[in-house]
């Protein structure tokens, strides 16, 4: 007997998926530290590709894309934070109010609408108000599709925070901004940390709507390796792309730490 | 202090959201009824042009009665199928993942939870991107399996239908695993308990107990599956070929270069988002049924 | 003695509902004052408007003569003990103790050594650099009384500062909290829904319902003289039975109960139908008296719980003390039932 909660298989089954999961990207890793020129041929162990990115002929595309990505995601991720930041007071700790369904409904907008449509009504709204497309247009659609991504774990903390410390500073002769500044923003910290790396993440894998508003010339890491892999895959896209992995992976594990000690405080 | 007014902290939201959310999608309704500009872009004038082209033919000469336009409805019902069978994959493997998952310890649960949504945190076009370079026809699945002598000559994997679905099971799994481990780790497992105390079996209590009480986070990892593979851009264009051409790539054709028609463009995703609203407005019905 | 907290006419609406319909209380300074009531009564609302968490919809709240309704809440010299005590959690128990202080302007060296006496009071001095979520809940208790005294109040509210606790460690901290409201002065107003609770520590108790005081009294008028059904079936353990008065002075009343005749005491009774309030434990059995069925005997112990059947169908439910000598009666047998001098209450409604 092994229990009721037992299903014999369903190990198999996810021991599988995480194969199917994994497979891939670790194939992408291996490749990548390949030393031949082909990607069907190993050649052995070699840092030659990851050179190849940084000082090879298109090293000065991609580190103009990267710079990009990363300033953008950064700009991006830390103005959505601010703006659901107050969004999250107001809706989790605000009382009921006129339009509050409407401003639900309004913040997970860019979360119920299919990326691909986001990217073409942007378009056609920064092309009727003759926004030339570029670094700005690009950073003002990612502000507004981040803001949902940071909102939720924010939101989520929030709904987890009792009224009754806001309260009790109050009680003890706190000012509203005391109140604000000293209990609910620290109580807070862990869900605007992770709303924020999310946010950051979501920014720096968007493509569609990037590819969409980017204009010519401009180019952000993925629509640069969506045009460099059209071409066929590379070797140094994989050393590209084994890069980005592992900035996406640092980012999730502190994601997860964070999540973890604020869990744990409370 | 009871209840403090706190909406002005709401001002950058409904400024942000509205301006450069609400109003493009407004605009682009607006544009689906516009006349097309022969360099993209539009002319100010009223037109239903867009949505006769989608639904209506009239011959190669235009002079013909109107009758019903497959082509784009043709495309719309294979991305429609290929997204449910999509979402019916991720099910039948989804289940059983988030199931094992829910019933580990609460130590190395947190442990299985991570490897399953570190990959969906991997940028997607990567992702896309080894998927192809795995399968592709000399790469290395394909030469592993003739290493193994089980296939002759290599697979044709890329630009079918199995490609895009590996693709889009690749995109969305996590989408389907995360809402039915959280329904699964509420659930009470004295309920399996009384099941069996009244001689149901493992597999009869898991079709007439465990899916119904499970039931709405199912419904949500469906829906969090189907609506994304609808309008799924990467993995069909990237892993599927000619035959396997989505609402995706149907609207981003329309916005490329000199080819492009923009209120074109514009009704197909109109009809798209139309149709993701529906699952949506359905999916919230039923949850204000239940609750 | 001097009054503490003099409520007016407080209301307080929530949209189109009433959670406290004019109510109307005077605190005496000092004291240990109990708010008792079930729950939804009103009761936590009302101690909300005295610390300043709810808006006030009508009335005056004064505090030693200041009227304090409309000030925000830490414009008020009051301190509130949380029902789950709401201790900082990214704080420390010191940093906890001396969050009040800090807030007044304390200097950091003032204020730690007052919190420190504070954590000497509630014995809790070697943890004082522990964090809350370290403590039991005993402790955490102890920590959130010693944060809300050190500031000094003129008032302090307790809401149901108790409940989280197991009945061990609720009963020994009733000793505490009592001994440490007579040590310190300060006036406590203490909500509860739990009538022991209040019975023990209180020096008076507001008995609420549906958002209205019922009663106003020292526990003992509570349990002895309840005023009304509500009050008296919700203090205690009770038998209400129809009776009618026939002839009413202005402090006693005449009145039947199964054919017999008793008089109590009433202030300005109307004669007609009316109830009366019957403690189980001051009805005996006995050779004479109200004739009645033996239904069912419970034994608990230091007690015995009788319930009986009168003539009229009426249920009449006993308590017997178990000295060991008492043999239980049988179901079924016929017994008469003693009604000891003073045992009935007549209610107003």
């Amino acid at each position: 007997m092994k229990g009721v909660r037992h299903y014999p298989g369903f190990r198999t089954i996810t021991l599988g998926c995480l194969v199917l999961l994994y497979a891939p990207l670790i194939v992408v890793m291996a490749y990548s530290f390949n030393g031949s020129n082909s990607i069907t041929q190993w050649g052995g162990f070699s840092l030659h590709w990851y050179a190849d990115v940084f000082t090879g002929p298109e090293a000065p595309r991609f580190a103009q894309a990267a710079r990009n990505s990363l300033t953008i995601a950064a700009l991006a991720s830390t103005t959505a934070t601010l703006i659901a930041t107050a969004a999250a007071i107001a809706m989790v700790q605000g009382g009921p109010f006129r339009g509050r369904q409407a401003t639900f409904a309004l913040i997970n907008l860019p979360l119920m609408v299919p990326e691909i449509v986001t990217a073409v009504a942007t378009l056609i709204f920064f092309s009727a108000i003759g926004l030339t497309t570029g670094y700005l247009t690009i950073l003002i659609a990612h502000i507004a599709f981040c803001i949902p991504f940071a909102y939720l774990p924010i939101a989520a903390r929030l709904q987890g925070i009792a009224p009754s410390y806001e309260a009790a500073a109050r009680d003890l002769y706190a000012t509203r901004w005391q109140a604000f500044r000293l209990v609910l923003l620290p109580l807070m910290m862990p869900g605007v940390a992770a709303g924020w790396l999310l946010a950051f993440i979501i920014s720096l894998d968007d493509f569609i709507i990037t590819n969409f508003v980017k204009g010519a010339g401009m180019e952000t890491l993925p629509t640069a390796i969506f045009g460099a892999v059209k071409q066929g895959i590379k070797p140094n896209i994989m050393a590209i792309s084994t890069l980005m992995l592992a900035v996406s992976v640092l980012f999730v594990t502190l994601a997860w730490f964070i999540n973890r000690k604020g869990q744990k405080a409370t | 202090m009871a209840t403090p007014r706190r909406t002005f902290l709401l001002l950058p939201t409904w400024a942000v959201l509205g301006i450069f959310m609400l109003i493009p999608v407004l605009l682009m309704a607006v544009y689906s009824f516009l006349t097309k500009e022969f360099r993209g872009g539009v002319e100010w004038q009223f037109s239903l042009a867009a949505y006769d082209q989608f639904f209506l033919t009239r011959g190669l000469f235009g002079d013909e009665p109107a009758t019903v336009e497959w082509t784009y409805i043709t495309i719309f019902w294979r991305s429609i199928w290929q997204a449910a069978l999509a979402t019916l994959i991720c099910l039948a493997i989804g289940f059983p993942t988030a199931w094992f998952i829910a019933t580990r310890p609460p130590a190395t649960r947190a442990i299985w939870l991570f490897l399953i949504t570190v990959p969906y945190w991997v940028n997607l076009l990567i992702r896309t991107v080894s998927l192809k370079f795995l399968i592709r026809d000399n790469g290395p699945l394909n030469e592993f399996l003739m290493a193994l002598n089980v296939i002759d000559s290599p697979l044709p994997l890329v630009n079918t239908n199995l490609a895009v679905q590996l693709g889009l099971f690749y995109s969305y799994l996590p989408f389907m695993v995360l809402p039915i481990y959280a329904a699964v780790e509420r659930y009470d497992t004295a309920l399996s308990e009384a099941a069996a105390d009244l001689y149901a079996s493992r597999w009869t209590t898991l079709r007439d107990i465990i899916l119904p009480v499970v039931k709405p986070g199912i419904i949500a990892g469906c829906i969090l599956v189907f609506v994304p593979s609808l309008g799924a851009f990467l993995a069909p264009d990237l892993l599927g070929g000619a035959k396997t051409f989505m609402i995706g790539s149907l609207i981003d054709e329309q916005f490329r270069g000199s080819q492009g028609n923009w209120p074109f463009g514009a009704a197909v995703s109109m009809v798209l988002m139309t149709l993701v609203l529906i699952v949506l407005m359905f999916h919230a019905r039923a949850q204000g049924g239940r609750a | 003695m001097g009054i503490a907290v003099d409520i007016r006419h407080a209301v307080k609406r929530y949209g189109t509902v009433t959670a406290l319909h004019d109510v109307s209380l005077a605190i005496d300074d000092n004291a240990f004052f109990t708010l008792l009531g079930p729950s939804g009564c009103g009761k936590t609302t009302l101690l909300r408007l005295i610390g300043g968490f709810e808006e006030i919809s009508g009335g005056e709240i004064l505090l030693f003569g200041q009227d304090i309704a409309r000030l925000e809440p830490n414009q008020r010299p009051v301190n509130t003990v949380f029902q789950n005590y709401a201790l900082f959690p990214h704080m420390t128990v010191l940093e906890n103790v001396a969050f009040g202080l800090k807030m007044k302007g304390m200097d950091t060296a003032a204020r730690t050594a007052r919190a420190g006496r504070m954590l000497e009071m509630v014995h809790l001095s070697g943890y004082a650099d522990r964090l809350p979520a370290q403590l039991s809940g005993g402790q955490q208790q102890r920590v959130a009384l010693a944060r809300a005294l050190a500031p000094e109040p003129r008032v302090l509210l307790l809401d149901e500062p108790l409940s989280a606790l197991d009945l061990k460690l609720r009963q020994a901290m009733r000793v505490e909290l009592k001994t440490l409201q007579e040590e310190t002065g300060i006036t406590f107003i203490f909500v509860t829904h739990d009538q022991e609770e209040a019975l023990t520590m209180s020096d008076r108790i507001a008995v609420m319902n549906a958002g209205t005081i019922q009663q106003i009294g020292t526990p003992r008028d509570i349990y002895e003289a309840p005023v009304n059904r509500f009050v008296a079936d919700f203090i205690g353990e009770t038998n209400i039975l129809d009776v009618d008065v026939h002839t009413a002075s202005q402090d006693t009343a005449t009145l039947s109960l199964c054919g017999q005749t008793f008089t109590c005491p009433a202030t300005n009774a109307t004669p007609g139908p009316h109830h009366v309030s019957i403690r189980p434990e001051r009805v005996t059995l006995a050779a004479t008296g109200l004739p009645a069925t033996v239904e069912r005997v419970i034994y608990l112990g230091t007690d015995l719980h009788v319930i009986t059947r009168l003539a009229s169908g009426a249920e009449m439910r006993l308590r017997l003390q178990n000295a060991g000598r008492l043999t239980p009666p049988e179901p079924g047998t016929a017994v008469h039932l003693n009604l000891e001098q003073g045992a009935l209450r007549l209610l107003a409604d």
